[in-house]
């Protein structure tokens, strides 16, 4: 009986401290976001829990596009006016390494197994290539003129790299290192994105203010996505980035200085709804599990957190100086 | 051989095409185009400008002559379009017209227009710019005015064949006006030369301050003519100078000048009798560029036009680059082919150009004239872009700038 007893109250002891430990320990999902602050020269690593600053990271100049590695170890971070790529070592929360970039990197790619680095040189109409360890440069691809947006297919066949000065998505084979396809989209496109099924490329035209659908098979636009938000000017609505629902069902667009984010349904193209953010929205991401989305506010200097499933814009926590891009480690 | 302005070397697409472009004589089948490739659709367009005589800047940092002005802007944006064409298919061709300071323009116009060219930037003064629109031979062609910002051309003398890139006085004084409306610097002293274009933007000084509320406390006229840019120890006389011109008035917010001509404006800054800042063609000035500015990308064209021209861009290189943009995104984004489809897509409420500002821009229906932000600039840095907050429009807050549809005095009908 004593015995019995005794572990009795053991059992309920550590049920106890489990429930407590359940209490204070961060959910499953708890995250580190990475924010470029592009005036500010630095990098804001917020808690996606407590949405706290860990810390904040010295760059290069102008530090605009920014992409964890696949393994969570490395942040690539593009210093624009340094022509190079600060790479954030993760577990030591600083630049441990940079890597030669070309001229004015203003976004880039990184492949799915971490090997590869994908960059737009916005000021050289090129796309670089390099070794993500060494820096060794294995290719550079003339492009249409302002190359920004890079995105690396999920089977890592294909890059796609949007030229903002000629309106034109560039395909290319990432065996060959050679363009496979041009396709024209509407007015100044800076984003390129794939669905998760690999199987269309969702592209926004800031100017034209429209988001081209391309068939990734065929190369064909295949679905041209307008948008219109009562009261708001036309010429205000300037999408940027393009972030894919987790499950690949809703597409979440940045509106630029229209201050809000469009949520487009993947299968009709119907905008189902417009979140109002901070102000001039450019660049996303979504947490590890895909349940928030982070929209960087470029003018009020915050991210703003969205609920991904009632759509609801819950807090926005402060950041930088004209906070740009971000990136998610889980 | 070039006869059309857009040659479709490809006999197939031409063949179809031609039917569509009965009214302008714009399509060519089977040209030999130079290096065509089999399937390469070609536009052609045309450089017209004159090297006028022009006082020099004050400033011994701005070059006293620029031969190149404008038309380095029209090859920058021929370079861009060619660099996207060659993804697509698509080849511009530049056609350069330099008129010498004693030649004439309806010549070379007309020479122009006799060789099928009928898509042509104009960086011409409003007397040489008329002159061309009024050609019979130039109806149904398409004139890109990016260097004349005299109102009337928007106004009484607008041409149904002119589209103006370069925004009128009356839109950079309503820039202005608008932001020191913001400021709540409302008491304006108003300075001009005695040239006629002083006179014209101290004109419109007057009407954007009746506008927005301002109140001109007095007027004075800068009497001497332009003289010479270097003096040895000039400084002197000008610092006696300016505060004669600017003693005895009342109490004022900012020396509003209005000196198109270079002749003094920029000796009022620090030298007025009053510590005031100035403001219009010097100190705080409304431009469309300036090289100082690089939001939303901009910094790429200063450093491209810097690697093509060995020079900082001035505002009508911009004009000239965008006047080559407006082509390039008819060509390419609206797919026309003929000078008749090129007007129909520029003419579209749906255009929208692109040009650095952010927004898509287009034309006004009632005067030709592009919609755009103003931005108001120092020499050295951007001190704000109007429409200012707060300003608003029913259908465009950038119609609260310059001459709206219901003050339109534009009757495109003859």
């Amino acid at each position: 009986m004593k015995t019995l007893n005794h572990s009795r109250t053991h059992a309920r002891v550590a049920a106890m401290s489990l429930l407590l430990l359940m209490l204070v320990a961060p959910p499953a999902w708890s995250a580190m976001l990475f924010v470029t602050n592009e005036r500010g020269n630095t990098v804001t690593v917020l808690d996606s829990t407590t949405l706290k600053t860990i810390k904040t990271i010295p760059t290069g100049q102008r530090p605009r596009g920014i992409v964890a590695g696949p393994q969570g170890k490395w942040v690539y971070v593009c210093v624009g006016d340094s022509n190079r790529i600060d790479v954030i070592d993760v577990a030591k929360l600083a630049v441990t390494r940079q890597l030669p970039s070309g001229a004015d990197p203003e976004l880039l790619a990184v492949s799915n197994d971490g090997g590869r680095v994908y960059i737009a040189n916005e000021d050289n109409s090129q796309v670089t290539v390099l070794e993500a360890m060494t820096g060794k440069v294995l290719a550079q691809i003339p492009v249409g003129s302002e190359p920004e947006g890079m995105r690396v297919s999920p089977n890592n066949q294909i890059t796609v790299a949007t030229a903002e000065g000629s309106s034109l998505v560039h395909f290319i084979d990432n065996k060959t290192l050679k363009l496979v396809a041009t396709v024209l989209v509407g007015a100044r496109p800076r984003v390129a994105t794939f669905t998760p099924d690999g199987r269309y490329v969702w592209a926004s035209s800031e100017v034209g203010g429209t988001v081209s659908v391309i068939d990734a098979g065929t190369h064909q636009v295949v679905q041209t996505i307008s948008f219109a938000i009562p009261g708001m000017r036309a010429e205000f609505i300037q999408p940027v980035d393009i972030t894919m629902s987790k499950d690949g069902s809703q597409a979440f667009i940045a509106l630029g200085p229209a201050n809000h984010v469009a949520v487009v349904n993947t299968k009709t193209y119907k905008v189902s709804d417009y979140i109002i953010v901070g102000q001039r929205p450019w660049h996303m991401a979504l947490s590890p599990d895909g349940s928030k989305l982070y929209v960087v506010n470029g003018f009020t200097n915050d991210v703003t957190v969205v609920d991904a499933k009632s759509l609801k814009p819950e807090v926005s926590v402060p950041v930088g100086r004209l906070p740009w891009g971000i990136a998610v480690v889980p | 051989m070039r006869r059309g302005i857009v040659t479709i070397v490809a006999a197939l697409l031409a063949s179809t095409l031609a039917a569509a472009s009965s009214a302008t004589p714009a399509v060519k089948a089977g040209a030999s185009g130079s290096a065509a490739k089999s399937s390469e659709v070609v536009t052609h367009y045309a450089y017209l400008g004159k090297a006028y005589r022009e006082p020099a800047p004050l400033s011994l940092l701005k070059p006293a002559v620029i031969p190149d002005e404008g038309l380095a802007g029209v090859r920058l944006g021929t370079n861009y379009n060619n660099q996207a064409g060659k993804f697509l298919g698509l080849k511009f061709v530049l056609d350069e017209t330099m008129v010498p300071e004693d030649g004439d323009v309806v010549v070379a116009a007309k020479k122009l227009l006799a060789s099928g060219q009928h898509l042509i930037i104009a960086d011409l003064k409003a007397p040489d710019l008329l002159a061309v629109a009024d050609l019979p031979e130039a109806k149904g062609a398409i004139i890109l005015n990016i260097r004349a910002r005299d109102d009337v051309l928007r106004q009484t003398q607008c041409r149904p064949d002119v589209f103006h890139l370069v925004p009128s006085d009356a839109m950079l004084t309503d820039a202005l006006a608008q932001y020191l409306v913001w400021k709540k610097w409302t008491r304006w002293f108003l300075v001009r030369g005695q040239h006629p274009a002083d006179i014209e933007y101290a004109n419109d000084i007057t009407r954007s301050a009746k506008l927005y509320g301002a109140k001109i406390v007095a007027e004075r006229a800068y009497e001497l003519q332009t003289g010479a840019r270097r003096v040895d120890t000039g400084y002197q006389e000008i610092q006696t100078q300016m505060p004669m011109l600017t003693r005895g008035i009342p109490d004022y917010d900012v020396a509003f000048v209005a000196d198109e001509t270079n002749s003094f404006g920029l000796y009022l800054q620090y030298r007025t009798t009053d510590p005031r800042p100035v403001v219009g063609t010097d100190g705080l000035e409304a431009t469309a560029w300036g090289a100082a500015y690089e939001s939303y990308a901009a910094q790429t064209l200063h450093d491209d036009f810097l690697k093509l021209a060995n020079r900082e861009i001035t505002v009508r290189d911009y004009e000239g680059w965008l006047a080559a943009n407006l082509l390039n995104m008819a060509v390419q984004q609206g797919n026309a082919r003929t000078v008749d489809a090129i007007r129909k897509y520029i003419t579209s409420d749906g255009l929208k150009l692109s040009g650095y500002k952010g927004e898509g821009m287009n034309f006004r229906s009632w005067d030709n004239q592009l919609r755009q932000p103003i931005l108001l600039m120092d020499q050295l840095s951007l001190v704000s872009v109007s429409p200012q907050p707060g300003f608003l429009h029913a259908v465009y807050n950038t119609d609260t700038l310059g001459f709206d549809q219901p003050q339109s005095q534009c009757k495109f009908s003859k």
